[in-house]
């Protein structure tokens, strides 16, 4: 099962380390990671998204809080939560794609943040889901180049992890 | 306006502060400031070992013996990696250690500088926490951390890095009396709640088994423990770790458990139907085959680190806390109520125990003309009453030592389970013998894994520390060679040790004395012989059976109940 473990953890060098080696370490996967300051510039924020069995996901999660770097973690699918990743792609519009490429991106309520007579690039966000559909959607073909933040990922309502 | 002082000066005064009485190291130029820091007063006694690997342990057997941290002082580059050894065997068994690196100066670190190298990356997998101080403003502070994080929840390893510009550097020096640390909080209460259920299944178990490991040891629960079982007139069995947690001489001691552990207290864990785990880890090497393991069994288990507990075996009852803490919880649950265990059924199981320790799995040929390993630990044990301090190396002899010498006490068993580490036998009975001068410390050893910290019998002579060393001489590095006979049809591929050196020269060439004994005659006044030279270290290189194994073996795989015996 794909979980979203939100991390408060101590802005210092080498807290991402630990993380890092905490999961290659013990073989746990990895699918995405982020990580920045918080509006306190002593603690970062960090979005984990991994999967496993129930027994893999409670040691990841007790082997987290181990950490002596880490403050405070939630498993966000655990309960009603929002996700979101932002995803930049520069995409060939040439001729007749053009068009069709400004519809696609309006339909997934993306952003066209720089044109030349030959590319766009676009913005999107959304689940993880919604932007590989948008890939499918382009097609292959009309891909130059995409990046990804990974998934961030906040608790619905009056929940906060602070 | 407290006084400044350079990073050198705080480092020793913070150890003076925290009370530390030895740190075990090796210099270097990195950490020569330090040194000359140390030099320049006497509280703080330093150790000086022949590797950076023998400090490590050394420091370990320290805090083994005296529940204390040991400290390390090593220099950057190859004086840290020398150390990891020792710290990845103090992490494996969670003992308390605060090492000190040096480092490059602040402004060439990745830099490739010379005898740079990364010493908190290296470490960071085996450590408990480290550091890399970058400011000599935080020096004092990030030690008491480093003290802090090392003794409390459970305990490990901590690292400081320190470059050695920040040990030039002033500051005022103000050694903070507390810390917190928001980040780090452990959990030493167990839930009263749990603590109910548990006390509750306890009393209605009717063929119960305690199972408790180095947690006790950690926790200095040895007594609480011992008023438990006694109380309930339930059976205990121990790991490696956890011997001399109950006196092994009472009749309600099963032995140890696991691989190597008897048969009795095997198959007390395959039959039970209430398991009562403190402090223990379930090991692989304990629990044999996790699918055969206690398949009657309700579980309840008390460890301080919520990460041990379902990580191998899914619990009933999970108590996080400290064991000392809970287990006294546990006897004043007992004593409000009136219930008490089903004397019946508890007379039916230890009936059924008596029969399987009927079986004398420890049994082994006492006629045979060659020394026995075996014999050799059984006079140890009667020669010393059972009052040494016992080290010990990896291999056969470890384990003969944990069947055939019966701890009462804890803190006497001083080995390293977790990692298994060939060479900690010597360097930390420096260690123990250092915090109990008046004691004696034997090292039980076997001519492989003596040979991988024999310099530190230099260290021995340096300081006077009269160590024992029984050295049970096989010519094999057996353990490897009984699994070449058992699993790989007796190809002996690399595990007869060639070439010996002559241990009795040896010992005598670092100004020991030495002693071969090839007679099963021998071995007793050997061993009297020895021990009365009180001042003096001794060599006792004892030529014992070449093919002895180790008996009860749980195969790789197999369930506790599927031993291979004598
Ligand atoms: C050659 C060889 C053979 C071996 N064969 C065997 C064998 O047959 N049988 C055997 O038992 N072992 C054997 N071992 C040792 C084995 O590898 C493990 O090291 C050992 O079983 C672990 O012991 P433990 O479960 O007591 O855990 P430890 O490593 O001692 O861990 C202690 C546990 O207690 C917890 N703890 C610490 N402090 C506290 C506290 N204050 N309160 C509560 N909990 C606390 C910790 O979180 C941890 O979970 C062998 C090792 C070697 C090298
Ligand atoms: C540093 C290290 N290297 C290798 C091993 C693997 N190993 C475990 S026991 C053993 C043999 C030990 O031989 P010896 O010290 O002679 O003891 P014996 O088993 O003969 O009593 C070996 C090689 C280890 N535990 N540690
Ligand atoms: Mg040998």
């Amino acid at each position: 099962m794909r979980h979203i473990i939100s991390i408060l953890l101590e802005n210092e060098a080498g807290a991402l380390s630990r993380v890092a080696g905490l999961f290659s370490a013990r073989g746990y996967n990895i699918h995405s990671l982020t990580v920045a300051p918080t509006e306190d510039p002593s603690l970062s924020r960090m979005t984990l998204v991994t999967s496993g069995s129930d027994e893999v996901i409670e040691q990841i999660t007790k082997q987290l809080n181990k950490l002596i770097d880490v403050v405070k973690l939630v498993d966000l699918t655990e309960g009603p939560h929002i996700e979101r990743e932002l995803m930049l792609i520069k995409l060939r519009a040439e001729g007749e794609a053009r068009a069709e490429l400004l519809r696609l991106t309006e339909i997934f309520r993306g952003r066209v943040l720089d044109v030349t007579p030959t590319t766009y690039t676009v913005e999107l966000t959304g689940t993880g889901e919604k932007l590989d559909a948008f890939l499918e959607a382009v097609g292959e073909g009309a891909i130059l180049e995409t990046v990804r933040s990974g998934t961030s990922g906040i608790a619905r309502g009056e929940r906060a992890l602070a | 306006m407290s006084m400044e002082l350079t990073g050198a000066e705080i480092v020793v005064r913070c150890l003076r502060d925290e009370g530390v009485e030895y740190v075990f190291g090796y210099p270097g130029g990195a950490v020569l400031h330090i040194y000359d820091a140390l030099f320049q007063q006497e509280q703080v006694k330093h150790i000086l070992v022949r590797h950076e690997q023998g400090a490590t342990h050394a420091a370990d057997g320290y805090a083994r013996a005296t529940g204390r941290p040991g400290v390390v002082l090593v220099t950057s580059g190859p004086g840290a990696t020398n150390a990891v050894t020792g710290i990845a065997t103090a992490y494996m068994d969670s003992i308390p250690l605060v090492v000190l690196t040096g480092q490059v100066p602040t402004a060439l670190i990745g830099n490739d500088a010379f005898q740079e190298v990364d010493n908190v990356g290296i470490t960071r997998p085996c450590v408990k926490h480290n550091f890399l101080v970058k400011d000599v403003r935080d020096l004092a502070l990030t030690l008491k951390k480093a003290f802090y994080i090392a003794t409390t929840g459970r305990p490990g390893p901590v690292l400081v890095d320190l470059p050695k510009d920040v040990t030039a550097a002033k500051a005022p020096y103000v050694y903070p009396e507390r810390v917190r640390i928001r980040s780090y909080n452990p959990v030493t209460r167990g839930h009263p709640g749990q603590i109910r259920r548990a006390v509750d299944l306890i009393l209605r178990a009717r063929r119960p088994v305690f199972y408790t490991g180095g947690g006790v040891i950690l926790s200095d629960a040895a007594e609480v423990l011992t008023e438990l079982v006694q109380r309930l007139d339930y059976p205990i069995t121990s790991t490696l770790m956890g011997l001399g947690g109950y006196p092994a001489t009472d009749r309600r001691f099963l032995g140890m458990l696991g691989m190597h552990g008897t048969y009795e207290a095997n198959m007390a864990m395959h039959h039970c139907d209430v398991l009562i785990a403190i402090g223990a880890r379930f090991d692989d090497r304990v629990t044999g085959n996790v699918e055969k393991f206690c398949p009657h069994a309700k579980i309840i288990h008390v460890d301080i680190d919520p990460a041990s507990i379902s990580k191998n075996v899914k619990v009933d009852i999970p108590i996080v806390g400290d064991v000392g803490r809970v287990l006294r919880d546990m006897l004043r649950v007992l004593d409000a109520t009136d219930r008490s265990p089903d004397r019946e059924a508890l007379a039916a199981w230890w009936r059924q125990i008596e029969e399987w320790r009927a079986m004398d799995c420890l049994k082994y040929d006492r006629e045979a003309p060659v020394i026995k390993p075996q014999y050799v630990l059984e006079q140890l044990y009667e020669v010393t009453r059972g009052e040494a301090f016992l080290t010990s190396d990896v291999g056969q002899h470890q384990m003969w030592a944990a069947q055939f010498y019966k701890f009462d006490k804890p803190r006497r068993w001083i080995n390293s389970g977790g990692l298994g580490t060939m060479g900690f036998g010597l360097p930390a009975a420096m260690g123990v013998q250092l915090a109990h001068p008046d004691a004696l410390v034997c090292c039980i050893t076997g001519e492989g894994s003596i040979q991988m910290c024999i310099q530190e019998l230099s260290t021995c002579k340096q300081y006077g520390l009269p160590i024992k060393i029984i050295n049970l001489n096989n010519r094999y590095l057996g353990m490897v060679r009984q699994w070449q006979e058992f699993f790989y049809q007796g190809r002996y591929a690399m595990s007869y040790m060639e070439s010996l050196p002559d241990f009795v020269k040896l010992a005598e060439a670092y100004g020991h004395v030495g002693m071969r004994i090839e007679r099963r005659e021998d071995v007793r006044p050997a061993l009297e012989e020895a021990l009365a030279m009180k001042d003096r270290l001794v060599f006792l290189d004892f030529i014992t059976d070449q093919t002895e194994n180790v008996y009860p073996m749980v195969p790789a795989g197999a369930g506790l109940s599927e031993m291979i015996l004598v």
